[in-house]
């Protein structure tokens, strides 16, 4: 990554313009032809230095339900348990974390029923409990991360 | 908002992204055969309903070097958890700040902060500063560190 990629990536964390031309529109600003920020902008999503690029949606918004839970999983089980768990298409994220409670990931459905139903299943398929911690308040702001 | 089913559509057409071409709305415009003033139109409004948080760039955190993830969760005072969730969200090294429920006597935290760091001494350096902003009204604290992402795939949505 040289200092262009970096400008790109802080550039890009804001809004990208609504436009006929919206990657011109950026590269104008950031000084650079439209053809490379498209391909440096390839590059740095096949690299994995982007995670993504594109509209980031709101599923609370969009009639959806977002929780975070956790498990608190045996070690000697917890490929399984990964497996079973990583195997559902609601789970988002997925974390080990260094506590008891050992997992936690983040459930994204299409409904708000679909919450409950996700917690079911995981309980069936792995026989542990599931810590739901919904949020019940957010105070947001969107970090910008210095590249 | 409530969305119909050609925003579903272009809800459905840009979950990997947006088109990396020159005209990226017209490339979504052609493929759900739209018109591209209409895609444009339809993003604008998402944007300003907040379906869309924002158009942009993703980064990895550890691309980045940010290797340190520490989820830092906070005992707070019940009738002061708002004004504080509100300052500690504002620390400009917090990504996202929430009030949760407790799950007691195993877990009695309500607020969660997400910090992240060059190293693990960087993430405690800026928990103290949590701690110090929290100050009395905190009863205790810990910070859950990542070790490994056993799955990252964002959201998925039908459609």
């Amino acid at each position: 990554m040289d200092d262009l990629d970096r400008k790109i990536v802080n550039a890009l964390q804001g809004g990208f313009p609504v436009c006929e031309r919206p990657y011109l529109e950026v590269a104008s600003r950031l000084g650079m032809a439209e053809e490379e920020l498209i391909a440096r902008l390839e590059k740095l999503l096949a690299d994995r230095v982007l995670t993504r690029f594109g509209p980031l949606y709101n599923a609370e918004r969009m009639g959806g339900a977002f929780t975070l839970a956790a498990l608190s999983v045996p070690e000697a089980d917890y490929d399984r348990v990964a497996q079973a768990v990583n195997a559902l298409p609601q789970v988002a994220h997925n974390y080990r974390r260094e506590h008891t409670l050992n997992m936690w990931f983040v459930l994204a459905t299409d409904t708000r029923e679909g919450i409950a139903d996700a917690i079911r299943e995981i309980e069936a398929r792995t026989g542990l409990p599931v810590f739901n911690f919904p949020k019940e308040e957010e105070f947001f702001l969107e970090l910008r991360f210095a590249a | 908002m409530n969305l119909d089913a050609t925003d579903r559509r272009l809800v459905h057409a840009t979950q990997d992204g947006l088109p990396l071409t020159p005209r990226p709305y017209h490339a979504l415009a052609e493929r759900l055969n739209l018109e591209p003033a209409e895609v444009m139109a339809r993003m604008e409004k998402m944007l300003a309903a907040g379906v869309v948080r924002r158009i942009g760039a993703v980064p990895n955190h550890y691309a980045l070097g940010y290797t340190a993830n520490g989820m830092t969760v906070w005992d707070v005072d019940d009738d002061k958890a708002r004004e504080l969730g509100r300052q500690v969200g504002g620390l400009d090294f917090v990504s996202h700040c929430y009030r949760r429920p407790r799950h007691l006597p195993d877990w009695p935290y309500n607020l969660f902060a997400m910090v992240h760091g060059k190293d693990r001494t960087e993430v405690e350096e800026k928990s103290r500063r949590i701690a110090d902003l929290l100050g009395d009204a905190c009863r205790g604290h810990e910070i859950l560190y990542s070790s490994r992402i056993l799955k990252k795939t964002g959201l998925r949505f039908g459609g």
